[in-house]
């Protein structure tokens, strides 16, 4: 007897395919693999922030057992690691882009910068070769933070950017801008950091090189939320090695939020190595290594300007930012305060005239590139404070702020004056559920409860939208991308009717094993088991953007769904062949071809079979087989929106803050496996909240890494998260055929002003407009024994 | 981590013996603390004596009005002994307190009093409770036991062998975490003990230390509000990037409050 039929194709939650594997320690992970005669690098890294290096005596650890071989920016003179987004300045020039060498060529610019690469028989022995080497600095001052490295008579990091700016951009028409401003009844001006984080992926990233001199064929095994990207990357700017001579394997991926877009100096050390040695070469990071060497988020310092008339309509914004971007431009770190910043800052409301300026500076750090939800975390954040400070100084009540200004539902398609089209959303329907879910109404009653009890309670909200799906490659194009920004899929029908999916994208946690195959379950009507996701192969897959920016369901889900329709209209064809009928009255469905209005069908296995076996076949009109490709280029963003809303306690004795509970309210588009976006929202709530109460990272002057390890950098844990009410409100995307939006960053992007506007709301009694983040214990109690000292006083 | 050789001895005299020959070899207890330093080459013995296979220093037992813990006694242990809930309950709610559960299992007393880590939990009960340290040669008051940041009066090649607590009337503690490492930021554990207070202050300082003017207020009215009103001076308190020395010092008064309220 069959099993009964469980519905698993879209809107249902099956169980995620992938996590067997995962949980039962069935992963395989790049660190994982180990390939025949492999030997293992040990990166020797810079100490210091910023030093000339006057000589790099290797002697002694050559000689040291077990030693293959060592290499220096002496030995490796090779191209620069790329940028991959131009940005021009204000007067249309080009930003300023120095070389990024993978091994420094006679200058380091920040802790962790590697200086040599140590390639010996196991991984202890190359470490103790590594610290047997002599490197001879001359320490040179260092600049860590903005503000140092923009001051006069700063650190020069680069000959070839003059003040220690890479550009200085602005968008939007100032003179309109200045218009609207000159007839503002309020005004309100505001200050504000968006703190610095590290990404601390639950895996290293780990990177193995190999090649075969037979072939002339190199492999790279690595840590990638995007192979062919890396492929292209490395293969043309780095290393000079044509795609079809290069293979990169992105197998398993523990995490990336970001962190393993970009292409990192190891990748392309261990590949080129590999070639020099003829041996593989197995780097792994340890966790030290990951805090000094993947590249860190946010960090952008920003002032802003909101202009409203007397009725509290946004009249215009003008905000100034600069933005760090460490030692180097790491791949995509120069679009991250641009166009996927300033681009956002119409936010949810109808401001007529946006004007940004952004200037992006080197600084003796790591760098700084995209971290889950990127540049548009910043947008919010500056936005969701900006309008609740603005609601304080106009007297007008935080809600009713939001709603006079929101673009109301039936405005879409609803043009920005910062460059983008917004498609659809619902904005005061996400509000209005999440006030419902939050029991915003009772919130003043709570509060009593907690300050009978010795609380501080407070209430914030975020009303938040953000780009996703990236997007349209001829836009991204004229915006300075390097890359087009299109997505691929091939649907490969097996002669038994199993399939195969052949994706650009990459699964580093996000479920596409099972969310992907949902979409094919949905339209050819096989069990969800008869279909497999491949992906993270160069070698298997025609061709792929990868995973960031929430694309892989729009974009690349997109481009499944057009190779599908070849599919169904090809196996239309053969089955209409096989039932004599005209293939306008074969119809197909749940895995049924049938000559409409008749009994006679043919089920999915039949076609596919009679696909690879021909015998009965119309040879003469379409080739055998059924295996379709599809390229995909957006015709615009995915607009995903929502409601946050969150709900703090305060200690006032200690100061500790504890999230009471959460309520979001997402549109993301059509859902595809609900227990999954539920999943994805969540965890990018936790990383919200551990922006704003948790994560600081901390340089010193001179450059160290404070923050270098668990015992100082402090990651959400599961009791920081409170109680999480996570639902969405679904409006469709208009341009893509599936009606998705995207889901893996709304969490990260809408919660942390929800949390810092109801700390701020917990300390009203305490002449507090604005908390940095983190708002730790000890930022929290200083402010509220400052705000007793005042009123004592 | 480096290589080094490996001892696992039987007896307390063999460890002895093995230490005393070597000033760079190394005892290893639940090694919470030295493995993470050898796995990050920040320490290089000679050779490691792994005292897991003493059976003399495991084990919990009363001794007249004592509660005696054996140096290799797991944290978790302390949690769950019936005879140290019922003789000095805060002594085993502080243990179930450390770390996490990984470090609960395999973290010892006697590591942790002769490591001596500011942060630690186990110093301020010692201080508190005026326990006396037995090592393999003397009998050491805590008064006289913690010197310094990881520093005690221990001579190399000696040994911890048992911490022997005094029972209390009454005795509480608390402390507020470190948030990124739940090591302590600020702890209090206060005890009246044969008529005597004792307050001891960990994670604040550099060193586990004697709160004397709460003593002196707890002395004369043992309640939470004797010591909200005692003020600890901001100078010898530690100062980083998740505090400032104001704050801890802060937060010392009310650790002893949150203390007094829970000794009852």
């Amino acid at each position: 007897m069959n099993a009964p039929v469980v519905f698993e194709g879209i809107g249902a939650s099956p169980k995620r395919k992938e996590d067997l594997r995962f949980l039962s320690g069935r992963g395989n992970y790049t660190d994982d693999i180990n390939r025949p005669n492999q030997t293992y690098a040990v990166m020797l890294r810079s100490p210091h922030a910023h030093a000339t290096i006057r000589g790099i005596d290797t002697a002694a650890a050559a000689a040291m057992p077990g030693v293959v071989a060592i290499y220096t920016g002496a030995d490796m003179v090779v191209g620069s690691l790329p940028c991959g987004w131009l940005i021009h300045n204000k007067d249309g020039s080009p930003m300023n882009e120095p070389g990024h060498p993978p091994l420094a060529q006679g200058k380091v610019r920040h802790v962790g910068d590697i200086v040599a690469v140590v390639i010996a028989e196991t991984r202890p022995q190359a470490r103790d070769a590594a610290e047997a080497i002599v490197v001879d600095y001359d320490v040179l001052p260092a600049a860590t933070s903005m503000a140092a490295a923009l001051a006069p008579g700063a650190p020069l990091l680069h000959e070839g950017a003059p003040g220690n700016v890479c550009y200085d951009w602005h968008i939007g028409d100032l003179a309109v801008n200045q218009a609207a401003f000159a007839q503002a009844k309020h005004v309100v001006e505001f200050e504000l950091v968006n703190n610095r984080l590290i990404p601390n992926a639950m895996e290293p990233r780990a990177a193995i090189g190999d090649y075969d001199r037979s072939t002339d064929q190199h492999t790279l095994f690595t840590t990638s939320q995007n192979p062919h990207v890396i492929r292209l990357l490395m293969g043309a700017f780095v290393l000079q090695i044509p795609e079809h001579k290069l293979r990169v394997v992105a197998p398993d991926v523990g995490g990336g939020f970001g962190s393993k877009i970009f292409h990192y100096a190891e990748e392309a050390i261990v590949t080129w190595a590999a070639a020099r040695v003829n041996r593989p070469i197995k780097w792994t990071a340890d966790r030290t290594e990951s805090f000094m060497s993947d590249a860190h988020g946010r960090d952008h310092v920003t002032k802003a300007r909101l202009a409203l008339d007397d009725q509290g309509k946004f009249l215009g914004l003008h905000v100034s930012t600069t933005a760090n971007m460490g030692a180097y431009l790491s791949t995509f770190a120069t679009s991250v305060p641009t166009y996927l910043h300033a681009t956002l800052l119409a936010g949810v409301y109808t401001t007529p005239t946006v004007y940004a300026e952004v200037k992006a500076v080197f600084t003796n750090t790591v760098p700084v590139d995209a971290y889950r939800g990127a540049g548009r975390p910043e947008a919010t954040f500056l936005l969701e404070r900006l309008v609740d400070v603005a609601a304080k100084q106009t007297g007008i009540d935080k809600l009713e702020l939001r709603r006079r200004n929101f673009i109301p539902a039936d405005a879409f398609p609803y043009q920005t004056p910062v460059a983008l089209q917004y498609d659809s959303g619902d904005y005061q329907s996400t509000l209005a559920q999440a006030l419902k879910t939050a029991d915003w109404d009772g919130f003043e009653a709570r509060r009593a409860a907690a300050a009978a009890k010795g609380k501080l309670r407070g209430i914030g909200i975020s009303t938040y939208i953000e780009a996703c799906g990236i997007a349209p490659s001829a836009v991204a194009g004229a915006l300075g991308a390097r890359a087009g920004l299109y997505e691929v899929g091939a649907i490969r029908v097996h002669p038994t009717g199993s399939v195969s999916v052949l994706t650009g994208t990459h699964s580093h946690g996000q479920g596409h094993e099972t969310t992907l195959a949902q979409l094919v379950t949905d339209r050819f009507g096989i069990p969800l088991s008869q279909v497999d996701i491949v992906h993270g192969d160069t070698d298997k897959v025609p061709f792929g953007m990868g995973t960031y920016g929430s694309r892989s369901l729009a974009v690349g889900g997109s481009a499944m769904v057009k190779a599908m329709d070849k599919i169904v209209a090809k196996a239309r064809r053969i089955a209409a062949h096989l039932m004599e009928a005209s293939v306008d009255d074969v119809e197909f469905d749940k895995g049924t071809f049938r000559v409409a209005g008749t009994d006679k069908t043919k089920s999915w296995g039949e076609i596919a079979l009679t696909a690879y076996v021909p015998h009965n076949y119309p040879i003469e009109e379409i080739e055998p087989g059924l295996d379709e490709t599809a390229f995909y280029d957006p015709k615009n963003f995915t607009y995903p929106g929502g409601c946050h809303i969150c709900e703090v306690e305060i200690d006032p004795d200690t100061g500790i803050p504890t999230v009471i509970n959460f309520t979001a309210v997402d549109d993301v588009g059509r859902v595809i496996n609900p227990m999954i976006v539920e999943g994805q929202v969540q965890g990018g709530i936790a990383q919200g909240i551990g922006q704003a109460l948790l994560e600081a990272c901390a340089y010193d002057a001179s450059g160290q890494l404070l923050s270098g390890s668990f015992m100082d950098y402090c990651m959400p844990r599961a009791g920081d998260v409170g109680t999480l009410s996570v639902a969405t409100h679904e409006t469709l995307c208009t341009h893509n055929p599936l009606g998705v939006k995207g889901c893996g960053e709304v969490g990260a992007i809408g919660s942390p002003p929800a949390v810092i506007n109801a700390v701020v709301d917990a300390l009203r009694d305490y002449g507090v407009t604005h908390v940095e983040m983190p708002a730790t214990p000890a930022k929290l109690w200083h402010i509220i024994n400052s705000g007793r000292q005042l009123a004592a006083e | 981590m480096y290589d080094f050789a490996y001892h696992k001895p039987t007896t307390v005299a063999d460890a002895v013996k093995i230490l005393a020959a070597d000033s760079d070899a190394r005892p290893i207890s639940g090694g919470q603390t030295l493995l993470p330093a050898l796995k990050h080459r920040l320490n290089k013995p000679t050779s490691v004596v792994d005292l897991s296979g003493i059976a003399e220093l495991r084990g919990i037992k009363r001794d007249g009005n004592k509660i005696v813990i054996g140096a290799m006694t797991r944290h978790a242990d302390v949690a769950n002994s019936a005879e140290v809930k019922a003789a000095i309950p805060m002594l085993a709610m502080l243990a179930s307190g450390i770390g996490d559960p990984a470090v609960r299992n395999r973290g010892t007393i006697g590591g942790s009093v002769s490591n001596n880590d500011p942060a630690a939990d186990y110093p301020s009960a010692v201080v508190a409770l005026n326990a006396t340290v037995v090592t393999s040669s003397r009998r050491i008051a805590a008064d006289d036991f913690f010197q310094g940041m990881f520093t005690t009066a221990m001579e190399p090649g000696e040994l911890l062998v048992a911490v022997e607590f005094p029972i209390p009337e009454k005795a509480g503690y608390a402390k507020m975490r470190n948030p990124a490492s739940r090591y302590v930021m600020a702890g209090a554990f206060v005890a009246k003990t044969g008529g005597q207070v004792r307050v001891a202050i960990n994670g604040a300082a550099a060193c586990v230390f004697r709160q004397k003017d709460m003593e002196a207020a707890l002395s004369a009215n043992w309640s939470p509000a004797a010591v909200a009103g005692v003020k600890q001076a901001a100078d010898d308190m530690n100062s980083d990037i998740h505090g400032s020395a104001e704050y801890r010092a802060h937060l010392v008064t009310v650790m002893a409050k949150r203390a007094v309220a829970a000794a009852g």
